[in-house]
């Protein structure tokens, strides 16, 4: 719970990534794009699908699918670019995050929000700030530094954790 | 109250770099008294300005300096080789002082009253009140400079006495910058010449400080024996303005007497350059409108030096502003881009028009913001002289750094990272590269080794050549160290040119024992390292008794290089032009016919290739006819199969920051006309994977 010290404006945007719905502290989301042309960089990772044009400024994109080993993202007219100020290396740095869709914009207060389960998510507890909880859905609120600084997409998955164990978790929760 | 403090600090570490320029030129030519009136007025701008901003300590030790320094001005004290010793740890204390005073670190006070007591003993045997009479003089300089102009026209019969007019118009010239003029229209023809007569006469224009007398004291011995007339053209304060209109040849012309006010007034309403109206209307001859000639170029250098004096005057900005104007100038010319390509597509020649306009503006703007990032690297060269100086002190050799191309000028960023290489490279030729003066003499070489830095201009580059002329480089004894040292087996076959870069390989050092100055075996690859990361490269060459040459070509700017465009694919990819030598075609069965690598013939020479599909694992579409561009990567021609040049592109270079670390290959990437993002490959590093 220690991420949970700082100070939030209880306000995540939420976007859906395979029917899943994640959400990230809405002071590290610089803004959302229209799915654009993404140039490949040679040699690299498959997650990381490349770099666009933002404003004159090039910026590496994440696909989050591929880096949580789900199938990669395919193109619909939902997808987007969500442009995520982060910490790399003790740079602020801009990254995007390719998503399914976006859905809103959401206000959590701290006690809708649950310290993550430790077991039972696809993901390692590590990358995951909390659970929060709107109209008996979960939404996992993602350490968005902690994924992208985690190089390796094998660091990401946690190998134990199964998908569906979620709503028993939620139950308890 | 900081902020003047800053500047101060400044200020003062200009004025240090300056003084320690002047006190190893004073060590050459002791006898410059420019130079040392330099190191007094650096000491006396450091005290008085140290002093006015709270640096007591600075000014009151830097006050000892400046005494001595004034008797050395006086001539009372001799430039000597301890003085300038003294001169400069004390310069180098007073450097302390200021580090200490930005830092908060205490200064080693016996150090200073060592200098300090050095210093009086020099000062002792000059009397004290003597000094403080000088000191009176100082404050008040003579520096009125005036030009004058001397007709000097000897009676005929002044060789009877024996004078030489020649010696008294090189008189004329020590004492100042000087024009003169010989008129030879009173020659007769040859039968009525008396060899014995002087028929010549001369118009002297002369800049000095001296003073009308002095003038008049160089003449004093034939003021009987010929016309002298000295009149002031131009006096200049050096403390003031100067308000004095630049005359006119005509005016001149007039002053000398040569033509009458009519004359002139005739000749100017006539449409030809006035000299030669002149001499068509026969009022003049032709010597006269030269004399006044080169006495209006004499002045009107005068005055364009004096305000180029004035204009000189620069503006300090922090480093950082400079950057975002750069990086704004690289976002424009990138918008610019789009801005003509959208113009071309639509086809209106109105837009069109704009687009050109604000195409060559943007060009002119990014050569200007490019130019304000240059700096000499000059400054860099100066620095390494105190180096070598206290290097070869050291190591008891006697070396002499001579510098060549000090103008030309490089990116700031480039010179502030290129300081640490040089520094390296300058420690191994004076450790390893000259050898002792008794070494040189054996070989048959003068006692005192050379290293000549130099700079010049090279397309899109700079090279940068360091070069001694030490014991150069022993390739068998390089060959052994990389065998006994694991860097190559022992059986492999090396040219000379293999041999001699090994010794950028990590972990190699020749000196046969470890120095304090250089040879702790991290040597030459960092060398290496930063000049490439600065997408330079560096060359060596020797020969063995004669010495060392390296070699270092870098490039003119970092954010903005000329690129070629290429497509892959999907893709877009920028190659350096500086390092592309042609385009050829690579057809299918050219390719696969090749079973064993990938070599092309180019006019009889084997060029190996690279086929960037294959190396980005680039699948799609795969065209008939492919492409090979031939580049130069270390001194070697490597060729790097494309789908499609589609030619030069100004290539604003992006950082593509952390996240991409990994990708060496890929040095940035570029923004191009349409906003697609095209990447740019680092040849060099494609071959170093490879």
């Amino acid at each position: 719970m220690e991420n949970m010290n700082m100070e939030s404006t209880g306000q995540f945007l939420t976007f859906v990534l395979d029917e899943e719905v994640y959400a990230l502290d809405i002071r590290q989301v610089r803004e959302v794009l229209d799915l654009t042309t993404i140039t490949k960089v040679p040699r690299m990772p498959d997650f990381m699908r490349g770099v666009i044009n933002l404003r004159g400024g090039v910026v590496p994109v994440v696909d989050l699918r591929l880096k949580f080993g789900l199938p990669a993202t395919e193109k619909t007219v939902d997808t987007c670019i969500i442009i995520i100020e982060s910490i790399l290396d003790g740079d602020a740095t801009l990254i995007g995050a390719l998503a399914d869709s976006v859905q809103e914009v959401m206000d959590l207060d701290q006690d809708q929000i649950k310290a993550p389960p430790k077991i039972g998510t696809r993901l390692k507890t590590e990358f995951i700030r909390g659970m929060g909880k709107k109209n008996d859905r979960f939404i996992i609120i993602l350490d968005i530094d902690k994924v992208f600084t985690s190089y390796e997409l094998s660091q990401v998955l946690d190998k134990d954790g199964v998908g569906d164990c979620f709503e028993d978790q939620g139950q308890r929760a | 109250m900081d902020a003047h403090k800053e500047t101060f600090r400044e200020e003062a570490y200009e004025l240090l770099a300056e003084l320690e320029r002047s006190l190893l030129e004073l060590e050459d030519n002791p006898d410059d008294m420019e130079q040392v009136g330099r190191v007094f007025r650096a000491m006396h701008t450091i005290k008085g300005s140290g002093a006015m901003f709270g640096f007591e300590d600075i000014a009151s030790f830097t006050h000892n300096v400046e005494t001595v320094f004034d008797q050395v001005r006086s001539g009372k004290i001799p430039v000597t080789r301890e003085l300038v010793n003294l001169t400069l740890s004390a310069r180098d204390h007073i450097k302390d002082l200021l580090d200490a005073s930005a830092t908060g670190n205490t200064v080693d006070k016996a150090n200073a009253s060592h200098i300090i007591s050095s210093l009086n003993r020099l000062l002792t045997g000059v009397d004290e009140a003597d000094a403080s009479a000088e000191m009176q003089d100082i404050q008040l300089p003579s520096k009125t400079q005036a030009t004058y102009r001397v007709q000097f026209k000897p009676h005929p019969e002044l060789f009877m006495n024996g004078t030489n007019p020649l010696l008294l118009l090189n008189e004329l010239r020590d004492l100042g910058e000087c024009t003169v003029t010989a008129h030879t229209e009173n020659i007769p023809v040859l039968e009525d010449l008396n060899p014995e007569a002087l028929y010549i006469f001369w118009d002297v224009v002369l800049t000095t400080d001296k003073g009308m007398n002095a003038i008049k004291d160089v003449f004093i011995f034939v003021e009987d024996d010929a016309d002298i007339i000295i009149d002031v053209l131009m006096e200049e304060d050096l403390y003031g303005g100067m308000d004095q209109p630049q005359p006119r040849l005509g005016e001149i012309l007039v002053q000398h007497g040569a033509i009458s006010d009519q004359a002139l007034a005739k000749a100017l309403s006539s449409q030809m350059r006035i000299g030669e109206i002149l001499i068509k209307e026969k009022v003049t001859t032709r010597t006269a409108v030269a004399a006044a000639l080169s006495e209006q170029s004499q002045i009107k250098k005068r005055i364009e030096q004096r305000s180029e004096s004035t204009q000189t005057s620069s503006v300090r900005v922090p480093a950082e502003k400079l950057d975002q104007l750069v990086d704004l100038v690289g976002e424009l010319v990138t918008v610019q881009a789009r801005l003509s390509q959208k113009a071309a597509k639509q086809g209106d020649p109105d837009l069109v028009a704009i687009a050109e306009d604000v195409e060559s503006l943007t060009g002119g703007l990014r050569d200007n913001a490019m130019s304000i990032r240059m700096l000499q690297i000059g400054t860099t060269f100066a620095s390494f002289k105190r180096l070598v100086r206290d290097l070869s002190n050291e190591l008891g050799k006697n070396i002499e750094l001579t510098t060549a191309g000090g103008e030309t000028e490089l990116d700031k960023t480039v010179i502030d990272q290129l300081k640490d290489p040089l520094v390296h490279i300058i420690r191994n030729a004076v450790d390893h590269g000259i050898e002792t003066p008794k070494e040189r003499r054996e070989a048959g070489k003068e006692e005192a080794g050379t290293i000549h830095l130099s700079a010049e201009h090279s397309g899109a580059h700079v090279l940068v050549r360091i070069k001694d002329d030490g014991k150069g480089l022993d390739p068998v004894v390089i060959r052994r160290k990389a065998v006994e040292k694991g860097i190559i087996p022992s059986d492999a076959e090396l040219d000379e040119n293999g041999i001699q870069n090994l010794l950028f390989a990590p972990g190699f050092s020749t000196a046969e024992k470890i120095t304090d100055v250089s040879g702790r075996g991290v040597g030459m690859d960092v060398v290496k390292r930063s000049i490439e990361s600065l997408r330079g490269s560096i060359d060596l060459s020797s020969v063995k008794g004669d010495g060392t040459t390296i070699t270092l070509k870098l490039p003119l700017t970092l954010a903005i290089i000329d690129g070629l465009l290429v497509q892959i694919g999907e893709g877009y990819f920028v190659l350096p032009l500086s390092s592309v030598e042609e385009c050829v075609e690579l057809t299918g069965e050219q390719h696969k016919s090749r079973k064993n690598g990938n070599i092309l013939n180019i006019r009889g020479d084997i060029v190996p290739y690279v086929r960037l599909r294959d190396e980005y694992d680039i699948q799609e579409n795969t065209p008939d006819l492919e492409h090979v561009v031939i580049m130069e990567t270390y001194g070697k021609r490597v060729g790097f199969v494309v789908d499609r040049v589609i030619g030069g592109h100004q290539t604003v270079i992006k950082n593509m920051g952390s996240t991409f670390k990994d990708a060496r290959d890929i040095s940035g990437a570029t923004i191009l006309g349409d906003g697609t993002v095209a990447l740019i490959i680092d040849v060099n590093k494609i071959v170093d994977l490879r």
